[in-house]
């Protein structure tokens, strides 16, 4: 689960209001490349949370991305390619997503989260 | 990438070893999935670089496909891990970054509006009825440009009725209409196969919901 998919999912749990970013818990990450593409880039740091992506990429253990972003950095082809990085090529292999108002845990197995819920959280 | 090359991958992808009647698992084949995402591309410019989400992924197949033709992050959505599985395998055969997701569509809640398309290849509705509604709802409210999906021909009105009335689609539109290919899966079909008549929809979401 690369960092671009973790900052779309929101805890899913009946009755939770807070439920996003969801907390993560790392066992295993894995780096994989892909192709840097700014024009992607520019558009999706309009559209993601930069916060929680600013987060998640510590927890995963890239301190690089500074903690706010403006428009102009995106002149800057050095953030360019460090929010890549944190964006589309760290992925958390194991590990858990933990819902930030309930504390319940979704595991994370082979990079795939299992947002299932249980009947009593539908 | 040509249609005639990507349906031929499409065709070398894994199907459901234990299809699962219940959610209605049928495989998307290769002459339906290369159109349909090949359509996407060429004649709206909805996969390449775009965020394309593929609802109810099964073994993977539009999802794959929207990868080959350049979609810049994919991420496929099922309810069954067995599927999942297969589909992590298909991607990685073709050396594809796919990712997925186990989660049920109906109280699937997603952040933002990241995702530009929606393809999907939804259940019919032949055993949880409403499933198709279902998917295609959840589908208007995620996608932020558009939404791909198939669904039979005789529920043609209804669809259209629903999409525009309950599911605040601002545009519903048949594509085209395609011949989909049920191969004998299940105890109960009685023919070696059988020959649905599909419409393929293109359906764009209201802004500012």
């Amino acid at each position: 689960m690369r960092l671009l998919t973790h900052n779309m999912l929101s805890s899913n749990i009946k009755g939770v209001t807070n439920g996003f970013p969801l907390r993560i818990e790392v066992e295993k990450v894995v780096e994989k490349s892909v192709d840097f593409n700014p024009d992607f880039l520019k558009n999706m740091l309009a559209k993601i949370e930069y916060k929680a992506l600013v987060e998640a990429s510590r927890i995963m253990g890239y301190a690089e991305l500074p903690d706010h972003a403006e428009p102009s950095m995106l002149e800057s082809d050095d953030f360019l390619r460090k929010f890549h990085h944190a964006l589309m090529e760290l992925h958390l292999e194991e590990g858990t997503l933990v819902c930030p108002q309930t504390g319940r845990k979704f595991p994370v197995n082979k990079g795939v989260p299992n947002m299932l819920l249980h009947e009593d959280e539908v | 990438m040509k249609l005639k090359q990507l349906e031929g991958l499409l065709g070398s992808l894994e199907q459901f070893y234990n299809p699962k009647i219940e959610l209605e698992q049928y495989p998307t084949g290769s002459h339906v999935a290369s159109r349909m995402l090949y359509t996407a591309e060429n004649s709206f410019g909805d996969v390449t670089n775009k965020v394309v989400a593929d609802f109810g992924c099964g073994c993977g197949t539009l999802g794959i496909a929207a990868a080959l033709l350049g979609a810049q992050h994919v991420v496929g959505l099922d309810i069954d891990a067995e599927s999942l599985e297969i589909a992590s395998e298909n991607a990685d055969e073709l050396e594809l970054d796919m990712e997925f997701v186990q989660c049920d569509i109906r109280n699937l809640r997603w952040e933002g509006q990241i995702i530009d398309t929606v393809v999907m290849n939804p259940p019919f509705g032949t055993r949880r009825k409403g499933a198709d509604m279902d998917f295609l709802c959840v589908a208007l409210k995620v996608a932020s440009e558009a939404v791909y999906s198939l669904h039979k021909t005789t529920t043609r009105e209804h669809v259209r009725r629903t999409a525009l009335r309950d599911c605040h689609a601002s545009s519903a539109e048949v594509l085209f209409e395609l011949r989909y290919d049920v191969p004998h899966l299940y105890k109960f079909h009685k023919k070696k196969e059988v020959d649905i008549a599909v419409d393929l929809w293109r359906f764009v979401p209201k802004k500012n919901r």
